[in-house]
């Protein structure tokens, strides 16, 4: 008889899971042709200015988008991440593309019907959305935000949840006051790139001892070619109330590498709660790292009340380049920061991402957990920081960055930085590396089950502490997702 | 002096009044290489706090001073009874002893050592070996800053061990800087490699003490080299007096089956900034890096370890613990990298902070990078203070505050403190432990 040993396993079914994982295809890559009102190529004060004016926006958002702009001309485009890719040729980017007729829909029919055989497509029943899951879906296609489901039933408890554009007109001292309060215009290059040039985005502003009845959520989409896409998400809970909002992306498969620098802003007061959930799987590019979206994102939470929460939870499977580092400012007391991620990179996909927990306040606490699986020949890196101010007495962290390498071409890294300047502090930080255990697959095997799907679960164990902390809609898209990014291997 | 680049200009204006006093070694090999690092000197700027490997560390106050050259500077007269207080007892070693980097002759004491075996200072052996220094001078440690490029410049002395392949020093070597001088601010620069052969051993215990109250730079670059199945033990404990800067580079490159061990105690210095890599050049090579560093006044204290794993089946072992105590500000930047056909790996790294005062500060970085997928890699940090409950526990127990909390460190200390194999080194680092934070020695 045979002798079984672990090894075997190990080097063949290694290899061709690691030889399939590549295989794998977007299976999510289309196109929709509809007409756009799209900008010429090229940015300049000319163009920041036309978007503006696009929008109908009152005068001091267009004062604020040039000066943003005129930062943004003064500061170098960083290069510490641990990512490469050709220079970006900021003047070869279409600034702003909208579909051409956009009507406030009140129901579905209105819509035009090529854009929903698209959001079928993406696997979005609208219809049954509404009632189903208590999900209000704000779908924004490309840049502009087409339809809102479930706003009355939200405005009845005086929870406004639109498109910014939206919100500049309808609440103009609202937007005022807090965009950019969060994430400044000076704050970074893509930040301030952003801040001139943002197309569209959410905007959720949860009143006094108002719970958010359902989760909100948003699909964005990238559907033109060559176009920027510029997000901005302001969320604004005020004291006692509560929100979860969910964001998640799909994009068509394309050629040419698309940029994406979104900013998302959250403020909480106190007793206020804010949960952020993304699922991103964009284009990560094809098998040879041709393609695929650059995601250079500023997501930032800042604890403005004290007993205030924010809670960022991430599944990362898509986009070329992932450059993303969601922050939480820990300023009123007994605030809580959390983040929990899981980013999986595959064939020529980098990753660089991480957290940032900054302790202002006394008795602030924050928990950081993050899972990195790589393969192909993708880099994932950690980075992340933990700082503790003079004066945040009593602050607690706990960190724990796992990583799992899945064939011998990948990387897999870890960045932390620990700053620490109060001694009533007490600080925590886990890091381990390594690869699918071979007497884990050795045990599932001799248990009958395939070594697929014994990868499968182990990787599904590896990120479970991250998938509970995923709304239940989104827990079952993201165990989806990633069962596609390293499909072959499970299953 | 405030400005880094008159400071530059200052060093670099006083290389002609060295070489005059180096007589008649301008032809060498030796003083080609200290003309090159001088132009390395000049094409580099002292590292800002804007440089990612010096981003906690601001070198400005050390470029406020002109120090002064060993050479230059009078040599202070000490006699061998003044050196007692400065030396580890209880054990039998052969004694180094350096005065401002450069050797002193009459004050060291070398006994019989095995065929082959040197134990000298760098500039005995140019005269005698030239052909060694040369085969392994600058192989391992590279210049890529300011400081190491100023030392290797104006590098004047330092030790030289050289172990022959299956020769096995059986004292360890003792080897002694005193740093200082009267009236005068003074840069000492040592200059040592060590050279351990297939199968070999060797134990170095480098201290480093300040002998005048007067402000210096002690700026040092260590080269080692590890044989096949080599065991190198290497102790350096820093004492440097508390108006001392010391900025000190060890390099190692390991051979196969090679085991090398480094322990740093770091007690004194105003800055300090300690680089140590290792290179694990191939298979089965195991490293190991234990640290301790004690903070109090106003003391900064870098640490910065790189473990490179370039071939497969090696272990690295990292353990870095620290006591901040008044105004201190501790630094760790641990980085352990995996090459992409190293394969099973094994390596740990942990590092453990504990703040005893409110004003004590930490900025820890452990780092992997990781490029092989067969490896068990981890690292931990933690930064706290002592353990309430316990010190609660203890004190319910009727013991007084103070013996409570040095029990306390005791203990945290302990793991650092166990790893060292000479017994009687291990009692005196405990009492200088105490010592340096002011505390009741248990």
């Amino acid at each position: 008889m045979a002798e079984v040993r672990a090894e075997d396993f190990g080097s063949e079914e290694q290899a061709k899971i690691v030889e399939d994982l590549t295989k794998s295809d977007y299976k999510w890559g289309w196109e929709t042709i509809i007409d756009h009102d799209t900008f010429p190529k090229g940015l300049s004060e000319e163009v920041v200015i036309a978007i503006s004016k696009k929008k109908n926006e009152p005068n001091w958002m267009t004062e604020w988008r040039l000066k943003a702009y005129r930062h943004w001309l003064t500061m170098e485009e960083p290069v510490w991440a641990k990512v490469h890719y050709p220079k970006i040729d900021y003047q070869d980017i279409s600034y702003f593309s909208a579909p051409k007729s956009q009507p406030e829909f009140e129901s579905l029919d209105q819509v035009d019907p090529e854009l929903l055989r698209t959001f079928e497509k993406l696997g979005i029943p609208l219809e049954e959305q509404k009632k189903l899951a208590g999900v209000a879906v704000d779908a924004v296609f490309d840049s502009v935000s087409v339809t809102t489901t479930f706003k009355k039933s939200l405005a009845e408890k005086g929870i406004i949840f639109s498109s910014i554009s939206e919100a500049l007109h309808e609440h103009p001292e609202l937007v005022k006051k807090y965009i950019g309060s969060v994430v400044p215009y000076t704050d970074n290059y893509y930040a301030a790139l952003n801040a001139a040039v943002f197309s569209d985005g959410s905007f959720v502003y949860i009143p006094k001892g108002v719970r958010c009845p359902m989760e909100l959520s948003t699909y964005f989409r990238i559907n033109n070619i060559d176009t920027g896409q510029f997000e901005r998400t302001l969320i604004v809970a005020e004291d006692n109330s509560y929100v979860s909002y969910l964001e998640g992306c799909t994009a068509p498969m394309r050629d040419k590498n698309q940029l994406h620098a979104a900013v998302v802003e959250l403020a909480a007061f106190d007793n206020a709660e804010i949960k952020y959930s993304t699922v991103q799987n964009w284009y990560p590019g094809d098998k040879d790292g041709k393609g695929g979206i650059y995601n250079f994102v500023t997501k930032r939470g800042a604890c403005r009340g004290k007993n205030s929460k924010i809670s960022w939870t991430q599944v990362e499977t898509g986009s070329a380049i992932t450059w993303k580092y969601p922050s939480c400012i820990l300023q009123g007391d007994n605030s809580i920061g959390e983040f929990y991620s899981v980013a999986v990179t595959n064939n020529f996909q980098q990753a660089d991402t991480g957290t940032k927990m900054i302790h202002i306040g006394k008795n602030t606490k924050s928990t950081i957990i993050s899972k990195g699986i790589s393969a192909g020949k993708s880099d994932n890196s950690y980075r992340g920081l933990v700082k503790v101010l003079k004066n945040a007495d009593g602050a607690r962290n706990f960190s724990q960055c796992d990583s799992m390498l899945m064939g011998d071409k990948c990387g897999a890294h870890t960045f932390p930085y620990i700053e620490v300047d109060n001694n009533t502090a007490q600080i925590e930080h886990e890091a381990t590396t390594s690869k699918v255990g071979e007497d884990q697959i050795f045990y599932l095997n001799q248990r009958g089950i395939s070594t697929q799907d014994a990868v499968n679960m182990i990787v599904n164990g590896f990120c479970k502490e991250v998938f509970n902390n995923l709304p239940m809609e989104f827990a079952v898209e993201a165990q989806k997702l990633l069962a596609i990014s390293l499909e072959g291997s499970v299953g | 002096m405030a400005n880094n680049e008159n400071i530059k200009d200052w060093y670099i204006s006083n290389f002609k009044s060295f070489e005059e006093k180096l007589n008649g070694q301008s032809q060498s090999f030796f003083h080609k290489f200290r003309k090159d690092a001088l132009i390395k000197f000049s094409e580099l700027e002292f590292p800002t706090t804007k440089n990612e490997e010096w981003k906690y560390t601001n070198i400005n106050p050390i470029l406020k001073h002109n120090f002064n050259h060993a050479f230059n500077s009078v040599k202070p007269v000490i006699t061998n009874e003044e050196i007692q207080k400065y030396l580890f007892s209880g054990f039998e070693f052969h004694l180094l002893v350096f005065i401002n980097g450069i050797y002193s002759e009459e004050l060291s004491d070398i006994n019989e050592l095995p065929e082959g075996v040197i134990v000298d200072s760098l500039n005995n052996v140019l005269k005698s070996n030239p052909e060694l220094i040369q085969e392994h001078l600058s192989k391992y440690s590279k210049v890529d800053n300011s400081f190491n490029a100023l030392n290797s410049a104006f590098s004047a002395d330092g030790y030289v061990v050289y172990v022959p392949d299956g020769k096995i020093i059986e004292k360890p070597l003792q080897i002694l800087f005193l740093n200082g001088a009267e009236n005068d601010e003074v840069l000492s620069l040592p200059r040592n490699i060590i050279i351990a052969g297939n199968n070999s051993q060797v134990k170095v215990i480098t201290t480093f003490y300040g002998y005048k109250k007067n402000t210096y730079l002690t700026n040092a670059v260590n080269e080692i080299f590890a044989g096949e199945n080599s065991i190198v033990d290497l102790y350096k404990i820093q004492n440097e007096n508390s108006g001392a800067f010391h900025i000190d580079k060890t390099d190692v490159y390991q051979l196969k089956h090679s085991v090398f061990s480094h322990y740093n105690f770091a007690f004194g210095g105003k800055i300090v900034r300690n680089d140590i890599n290792s290179v694990l050049g191939d298979e089965f090579t195991e490293t190991n890096y234990f640290g301790m560093y004690l903070g109090n006044e106003k003391q900064h204290i870098d640490n910065h370890t790189f473990i490179d794993h370039a071939k497969p089946n090696c272990v690295s072992n990292e353990l870095y613990k620290g006591i901040l105590d008044d105004d201190s500000h501790g630094v760790f930047n641990g980085k352990i990298w995996v090459r992409p056909d190293a394969q099973k790996t094994n390596a740990y790294q942990s590092n453990k902070t504990i703040l005893l005062s409110k004003n004590a500060k930490i900025d820890t970085k452990p780092q992997l990078e990781i490029y092989a997928d067969d490896v068990k890699c981890s690292h931990g940090a933690t930064i706290g203070r002592l353990d309430e409950q316990a010190y609660f526990y203890i004190l319910s127990r009727g013991i007084s505050p103070e013996f409570a909390k040095s029990m306390l460190i005791r203990a945290f200390a302990n793991d650092v403190v166990e790893s060292v194999k000479i017994d009687e080194l291990r009692e005196q680092l405990n009492h200088m432990i105490f010592e340096h934070l002011h505390r009741v020695e248990i």
